[in-house]
């Protein structure tokens, strides 16, 4: 398996190294635009129009917002399956106090995301207090949370003033405000991995959690503020679907699909499942590549069940490129000086498989959290 | 007169060990689903009656074979998202292509079983050589299955097989004495948990566990890694097949057959104590995990809590269940330890609690001391 990237290796190291992850994405994307407008022109329509952009950008704005969230969780190395939960828990308690008020949507909104925020807490807690994997965690708490919308809810409910339907329906030329919106957050979230020092340390519990401790971080902190951010990011796409739909629906986020979506879409983007090593601007490549998946199928009016095939092998064929691409996965540690080339060179050169045996070790280290 | 005391010592230290079992993460699946079965008894006297109770088993039967197919792929250190397509893919098969023709039953359950090592073998493939995440390849597949699926038969209910094909899921072996009906399903059931315990017993089934373990030293211990991993797959979608097949007779065909079974097989597994990330578990246990959580909902039934709830509750327990064992092995690792008898330990010494990084080797100049492989 490793004997053909082995050959080729040393000659395409250098190359790889500055390959950055989000700007494979970004290649990834324009190829994917490129065919989709070629396929959209096939059919007679033309795939840059105002209306088609800014359908694309709609479709980006929910997963987008979710997305952004799951990748500061998986980047921690756990995982949020409790996100369309609380997508839909958050269109509720939206419409539901808003009830047709414009007076009401500050409360509403504010409400919306300390009870978002309690319950990323609450997943955090779980994850690192008791030691809960992240996948079982969220699961569980999303179970609780469908357990609770089915109970009390039966239907659509509660009702959204004009005033908070016009962010999701109001646009700045093609691009709507909900986009923006997102991409502010994205914008933050970026930000927030980059210059906040708790930032830093999601990076380095998810990379690797003892070596993180042992260089005197909490480690618990990161992964619970990445669950927090992750939950009220959801709430975020709550609030803009209730304010696309006009009500709040027990339903919308599970039918969504959003929470595997949004892991795939952030898997997409770059960031590693083993946690360590991504970015946000990777994910919001990734969802970007969903969106024009989804509108080049709408356009061309493919079945929609076929559309989930088609997305389905988008996923895997996307992941798989992007796993072939990069054999490294470690994150340099020399960069700048030339121990890189001699440790990269020398050892790497030598132990052939370097890419499993990195892919291997944080698996080890996650079991043992476990 | 000294034989008797020290065969009574004897028997008092098996039953201590045999308690400390029951309250480690390993055996408290056992505990809760006796707690559970004792319960549903008090509410319910007429559940144990063994008709009833073979009838609980039988209901109980597919998830518990979904649940062993998924054993393995855990075991291994993989997810399998794709079961629940599998499922639905195979029930509208049998639905379709059976049809009210009884002699076609054999070659379909033949090709249904090829269906479902195939799906396997490209899910075992996309991981080992794609490098893809298990999550993503299954995931994928999980989609693609369940929207081709869909596509072909309309998103409604089609097809219905002859009553032949429905007969392994529904029939059994008619007028025993004390049960009245051995179920098929039951039978089968045990079958294939005989043969699960016997495989993992192997020194495949012994791969498949080290390689969820370690899979860096499973690999320098000369197993085909790749080939080790996509059998996990294989025979997850074959038992997903077989649950398939079950359901068919049990439920019907309907599309939304088997929708959500993945992560009932998951939770199940989990809550029969085997580690997510692989290395550490005992079939035996997933499958006692598949009953626990079956008869918590029979619980539940019978003591009239709203069908809403039942969600709430499973989410409730596995964290529960999953915490439990998680606070448990830190404790022991930490010297605290509940099983205070160095017995058990002795017996199954796990190599996961040792920090399982390779020692550094020498001659490595990396900052990392992270073994390389082949040389």
């Amino acid at each position: 398996m490793s004997t053909g990237t082995l050959s080729e290796a040393p000659v395409r190291k250098p190359r790889r190294r500055r390959l950055d992850a989000s700007l494979i994405v970004g290649i990834a994307l324009v190829g994917v635009i490129i065919i989709g407008s070629v396929l959209v022109a096939s059919v007679g329509r033309n795939f840059f129009s105002a209306g088609n952009i800014r359908d694309i950008l709609t479709g980006m704005s929910v997963l987008g917002f979710v997305a952004i969230g799951q990748t500061l969780v998986i980047l921690c190395a756990s995982l949020d399956l409790s996100v369309p939960y609380v997508v839909s828990l958050s269109s509720l308690i939206a419409a539901d106090m808003m009830a047709g008020n414009p007076g009401n949507i500050p409360a509403a909104v504010l409400t919306v995301l300390v009870v978002a925020a309690l319950i990323g807490t609450a997943n955090g807690l779980i994850v690192t207090k008791l030691k809960v994997n992240g996948f079982i965690a969220t699961l569980g708490t999303g179970l609780i949370i469908k357990g609770y919308l089915d109970t009390n809810y039966k239907g659509t409910s509660g009702n959204v003033p004009w005033e908070f339907q016009l962010i999701g329906a109001t646009g700045v030329g093609p691009v709507p405000v909900s986009t923006l919106i997102m991409l502010g957050v994205a914008v933050l979230g970026a930000l927030f991995l980059a210059r906040t020092r708790t930032g830093s340390h999601m990076f380095a519990v998810g990379g690797n959690e003892q070596v993180a401790r042992l260089s005197g971080i909490r480690t618990a902190r990161p992964v619970i503020i990445a669950h927090v951010l992750c939950s009220m990011t959801a709430a975020l796409a709550g609030l803009l679907l209730a304010s696309r739909l006009g009500v709040g629906s027990p339903t919308v986020g599970s039918q969504g699909g959003y929470d595997l979506l949004s892991i795939a879409a952030v898997v997409l983007g770059g960031t590693l499942l083993l946690g360590g090593r991504g970015s946000i601007w990777g994910t919001i490549g990734g969802v970007a590549i969903f969106a024009v998946v989804d509108s080049v199928m709408s356009v061309m009016q493919v079945n929609p069940f076929l559309k989930d095939v088609v997305r389905g092998i988008v996923i895997v064929a996307a992941v798989a490129v992007y796993t072939a691409r990069i054999t490294e996965r470690r994150r340099p540690r020399f960069t700048s000086t030339g121990a890189s080339d001699a440790a990269g060179g020398g050892i790497a050169g030598g132990g052939r498989g370097a890419g499993s045996a990195g892919q291997g070790t944080p698996a080890v280290v996650q079991e043992e959290q476990a | 007169m000294s034989a008797v005391t020290s065969d009574s010592q004897h028997l008092r230290h098996r039953l201590a060990g045999f308690g400390r079992t029951l309250i480690s993460p390993r055996g408290a699946v056992f505990l809760l689903l006796i707690v559970l079965l004792i319960a549903i008894t008090v509410l319910n006297p007429s559940f144990a009656e063994p008709s009833q109770f073979v009838r609980f088993v039988q209901r109980v039967a597919p998830v518990a074979i979904v649940a062993i197919g998924q054993y393995f792929v855990i075991v291994g250190g993989e997810f399998d998202l794709s079961m629940g397509s599998v499922v639905t893919a195979q029930v509208v098969i049998a639905g379709n292509l059976i049809g009210q023709d009884e002699s076609k039953s054999i070659p379909v359950l033949l090709f249904m079983l090829a269906f479902g090592a195939f799906v396997g073998l490209v899910n075992g493939l996309i991981v080992s050589f794609l490098k893809v995440p298990s999550f993503i390849a299954t995931l994928g597949m999980m989609l693609a299955l369940l929207g081709a699926t869909l596509y072909w038969t309309g998103g409604a209910a089609t097809g219905n097989p002859a009553d032949g094909f429905r007969q392994i899921g529904r029939g059994g072996i008619r007028d025993l004495p004390v049960i009245g009906v051995l179920p098929w399903s039951v039978v089968i059931l045990v079958v294939l948990l005989v043969i699960a315990i016997w495989f993992a017993r192997r020194p495949f089934g012994r791969s498949i566990i080290a390689l969820g373990d370690n899979p860096t030293t499973a690999r320098y211990s000369g197993a085909r890694t790749w080939w080790v991993k996509t059998s996990t797959f294989v025979i997850s979608s074959l038992s997903a097949t077989v649950a398939g097949v079950l359901l068919v007779g049990y439920a019907g065909v309907h599309p939304s057959v088997g929708r959500g079974y993945e992560f009932t097989a998951i939770t199940a597994v989990v809550l029969g104590g085997v580690v997510l990330g692989g290395g550490r578990g005992w079939v035996v246990a997933a499958a006692a995990g598949a009953f626990a959580l079956e008869a918590l909902f029979t619980l539940l039934n019978f003591a009239g809590v709203p069908s809403t709830y039942r969600d709430a509750v499973q989410g409730a327990i596995i964290i529960l269940a999953v915490a439990y064992a998680a606070t448990t092995i830190r404790a022991r690792r930490r010297g605290r330890a509940l099983e205070t008898s160095p017995a058990p330990e002795a017996k199954e010494p796990d190599p996961s609690e040792d920090p399982a990084r390779p020692a550094p080797i020498p001659s490595t100049l990396r900052a990392d001391n992270e073994t390389k492989g082949g040389s």
